[in-house]
């Protein structure tokens, strides 16, 4: 089961995980296997379908936007990232 | 002179051939007509620190005769090359050259008569910038490291950096760059100090609550540090202001609270060709990476869009341990210096990411966006949106 780790602000849609299993084989598995289990993170991840604009997802270290978005191949031992924007600085 | 110097000298003339000023310059000028790829000749001055600083011939490199021995190999690793000495008067150098000798070294030759002779004979000499005691003792500590140096610690000196907030980020980066010596340092912050500041904003202190943040700062710089100048803009950046503003700075460091901020400063630093260190913190958690234009990505290339408020609580809404941003501040602040000397790799396309609970740093890697509305082919970074009316309310 591949790894998927949550940032800080979205922990509170998966019961306050900071990282989690899921079980697929491409990114649309991983999410969907996900979602059964934390349907709120839908509506934050992909609110159309499409992955959102502003949630950067990354499996290991590479942004699923530049390999191939929701069909990125995602093995047991990849580390799939939950990343959206930070703006604090003060 | 007694006799068993006479002697020295009287063996040193044997062994060691000597050139006039006159045969060092056209040799020199020869060089420089041969272009950069035939340069055989290498120049050394072995006089005392004080006299290279009253002058010296252009192109030299300077290893006193005192530290001769251990600083030659380094500073001229290959031993087939012809090298020059040359010290006041011509007797040093030609002791210089027995050593270099002893050494292995093929071709050392003394400049007879000395850097007294080539100046008497008209030819060019520079005067190096020099550091008053002061600044020598106070960046001793930097001139002993090859990347820095008394040349990098003058880069330093001349350097501009853009502080945007003297807040969490703000405040480390902006003590740690001047006491490293970075010579002005801008601060854009129109907010007042508060007492809920004082967890994590060090350059502010109790008595100053209620001051400018900008004034706050300039003043706990200026005490750490007379070689820098503060210069406090008490304002917002916003579209007015912002070329303005960042067209006197060699770097920008980016510490704001927002996103209407954040972008509006990536599309001006992308027109006006601005690096900026961008570094952002919540909670536990802080990441930073460097935009340099048309270099890496851009933060529009990164984030295309703001997330929703709920998404994106400031410190004021969700919080911040209060040693975070010294981390995230201080990693921004090396960056920084990294740009300002030219070295090392800084962080484009690379976004550092680090969990104070976890104790984890992680990077991953960015890119650029081709289609990118600020910084792809077909980009008009002067008329984008910020988002200005689509996110939370600025907070301190």
């Amino acid at each position: 089961m591949a790894t998927v780790r949550l940032a800080p602000v979205l922990r509170t849609f998966a019961g306050g995980s900071k990282q989690v299993s899921a079980q697929g084989t491409t990114l649309a598995d991983v999410l969907h296997d996900l979602y059964e289990r934390f349907p709120a993170l839908q509506e934050q991840l992909q609110p159309d379908g499409s992955l959102s604009r502003f949630i950067n997802i990354y499996v290991n270290d590479q942004d699923v936007r530049y390999l191939q978005g929701l069909e990125t191949t995602v093995g047991p031992a990849d580390t799939v990232i939950l990343l959206p924007a930070m703006a604090g600085g003060h | 002179m007694g006799d068993a110097s006479r002697e020295i000298m009287r063996q040193a003339r044997r062994q060691v051939p000597e050139w006039t000023p006159s045969q060092v310059h056209e040799a020199l000028a020869d060089q420089h007509e041969a272009g950069p790829d035939q340069q055989e000749i290498v120049l050394v001055d072995v006089r005392e620190k004080h006299e290279w600083n009253e002058g010296h011939v252009p192109g030299a490199i300077h290893v006193p005769r005192g530290f001769l021995e251990l600083q030659i190999e380094e500073a001229v690793p290959d031993k087939s090359k012809t090298i020059v000495l040359y010290c006041a008067g011509g007797v040093r150098s030609l002791i210089a050259g027995t050593t270099l000798q002893q050494m292995g070294y093929k071709t050392p030759i003394s400049m007879s008569g000395g850097f007294g002779q080539w100046k008497a004979n008209g030819y060019p000499f520079v005067q190096p910038r020099t550091m008053s005691e002061a600044q020598s003792k106070r960046y001793s500590r930097h001139v002993l490291i090859p990347e820095v140096g008394e040349a990098g610690q003058f880069k330093l000196l001349d350097s501009r950096v853009l502080l945007i907030g003297a807040g969490g980020l703000g405040s480390p980066a902006a003590y740690y760059l001047a006491a490293a010596g970075v010579g002005t340092i801008g601060i854009i912050d129109a907010d007042v100090v508060e007492e809920s500041n004082l967890q994590r904003q060090i350059l502010h202190n109790t008595k100053r609550v209620g001051q400018y943040k900008a004034e706050s700062a300039r003043e706990t710089i200026e005490a750490l540090n007379p070689d820098v100048k503060v210069i406090p803009y008490i304002e917002r950046l916003d579209e007015t202001n912002v070329a303005r503003i960042i067209a006197d700075y060699d770097v920008i460091l980016d510490g704001t609270d927002n996103f209407p901020t954040r972008y509006l400063l990536n599309d001006a630093a992308i027109i006006a060709n601005k690096p900026v260190v961008h570094g952002s913190v919540f909670r536990f958690e802080g990441q930073l990476t460097v935009f340099k234009p048309h270099e890496g990505p851009c933060y529009r290339c990164l984030y295309p869009e703001p997330p929703p408020p709920e998404l994106a609580p400031s410190c004021a809404e969700a919080g911040v341990l209060g040693v975070l941003p010294g981390i995230i501040g201080l990693l921004q602040a090396i960056e920084t210096m990294k740009l300002l000397l030219g070295i090392g790799d800084p962080l484009v396309g690379r976004l550092q990411t680090y969990d104070g609970l976890a104790g984890e740093f992680s990077e991953l890697r960015l890119y650029r966006d081709p289609q990118c509305p600020a910084c792809g082919e077909h980009a008009h970074p002067e008329n984008l949106p910020t988002y200005a009316e689509f996110c939370a309310v600025p907070a301190r």
